[in-house]
């Protein structure tokens, strides 16, 4: 019975994705799996680059340097913004998975957003201000 | 109806067979105040009648007219164009997602039915055995109350399969169960129907969802999958915390 004309009409992980025509909780969605992905890539190198620094303090100074850089700290602003709104949505799916909540899952999800900028403001200033 | 007329391209997928899908594009002049399936059977009818499409009550009660509509899934038949496009304007016809495409606009929903027999909530069965009321139950606060004893609307899925096409995973999670039929047995409740848990309690049931509530945005019907998936998890970890301190 299974013939290729028996594939479900799917682009697959693309549809995972494609923003077009979903609504406030889909792109929570999208915006948790970007951001979970992209975590996972940051958590890789970042364990790479601690890796690096257990070859002593020259390795250390030269990777402070590195990380000063306008894009380095673009990126760790990104991870920050990533962090944050992965974390707090997590808690947002967390209490919905126990049935608390479910109605207002769309003001849930403003209130992630909003926190996620907050917190990315706070953040950002200070860390202009220490450099 | 108004008088007012308008002129809407309708692009339409089409794919027979084994063939590559492509869409092909009919102008149609229609009234705003028509449904988007006028215009489908309007092509059908003067323009190409190779077109294969689904349709039986024209009143929102079989779930056969669901396509996706500018990439929405909408019930075609209670979907006015006003509401969808404009003067001049497109509308994009497509089958549903996440079923295979038996012939241009219509799918292959054995994946739904297959789910509900499940769930032993088949499309048919005797009036005695509907799972009118669900013990145990909250249903979302917007759920209108009869006299504020009975709800209502509990009962309402059409088995479109709307929900299975919005959602965004089903289509990588061919096994998945799907919105239409989690709600179906969170109609009916673990206290009550108990045997339901090793179906809903799995990879591909209650835990596949990933909280998306598109099946909830786009369900004609007011069933609210998505507080129905998340209610069935909440019964499972209830009856999973039972278990631990000893509880039945
Ligand atoms: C701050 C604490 C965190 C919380 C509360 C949290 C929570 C969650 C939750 C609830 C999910 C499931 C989402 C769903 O059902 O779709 C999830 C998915 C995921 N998380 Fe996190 N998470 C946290 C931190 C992280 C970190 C630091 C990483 C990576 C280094 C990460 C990587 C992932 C991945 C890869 C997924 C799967 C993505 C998906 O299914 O779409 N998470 N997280
Ligand atoms: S739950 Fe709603 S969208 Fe899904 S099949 Fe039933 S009526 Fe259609
Ligand atoms: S034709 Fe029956 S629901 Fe649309």
């Amino acid at each position: 019975m299974e013939s290729p004309a028996k594939k479900p009409n799917t682009r697959g992980i693309l549809d995972w994705f494609d923003p077009r025509g979903r609504q406030v909780g889909g792109w929570g969605f999208i915006l948790n799996r970007l951001t979970a992905i992209g975590l996972t890539v940051y958590l890789y190198l970042h364990l790479v680059m601690l890796g690096k620094l257990a070859q002593g303090p020259e390795a250390y100074d030269s990777f402070i340097a590195f990380a000063k850089q306008p894009l380095i700290m673009f990126g760790e602003m990104l991870v920050i913004i990533g962090g944050l709104y992965h974390g707090l949505n997590g808690v947002r799916i967390a209490l919905n998975s126990f049935g608390v909540a479910v109605p207002a899952q769309k003001q849930l999800l403003y209130g992630v957003l909003g926190l996620t900028l907050v917190g990315s403001l706070i953040f950002g200033l200070r860390m202009l201000a220490a450099h | 109806m108004s008088e007012e007329k308008w002129t809407v391209n309708f692009v339409v997928y089409r794919k027979k067979g084994d063939g590559e899908p492509h869409y092909q594009t009919f102008t149609l002049e229609v009234s705003p105040d028509e449904y988007v399936i006028d215009g489908v059977e309007r092509i059908w009818a003067f323009h190409d009648r190779s077109l294969v499409f689904a349709h039986a009550c024209h009143h929102s009660t079989c779930g056969a007219c669901g396509m996706r509509v500018n990439g929405v899934e909408k019930l075609t038949c209670i979907t006015r164009i006003r509401d969808v496009t404009k003067n001049g304007g497109t509308l994009r016809i497509e089958p549903l997602r996440n079923f295979p495409v038996i012939s241009d606009l219509v799918v292959d929903m054995s994946r739904l039915y297959v789910g509900m027999d499940k769930v032993h909530a088949p499309a048919v069965h005797p009036l005695s055995l509907a799972p009118l009321e669900g013990e145990g139950i909250k249903p979302p606060r917007d759920v209108p109350m009869d006299g504020g004893k009975e709800y209502l609307r509990l009962a309402d899925c059409i088995e479109c399969g709307l929900c299975i096409s919005a959602c965004p995973v089903a289509g990588t999670a061919e096994e998945y169960l799907g919105p239409a039929v989690l709600a179906a047995a969170q109609l009916q409740g673990l206290k009550r129907a108990p045997d339901l848990a090793e179906v809903v309690d799995c990879v591909d049931g209650v835990w596949r969802c990933h909280s998306a509530y598109e099946c909830t945005a786009v369900c004609p019907s007011n069933v609210d999958p998505g507080w129905r998936i998340m209610d069935l998890r909440r019964q499972v970890l209830a009856q999973r915390i039972k278990r631990w301190f000893g509880g039945a």
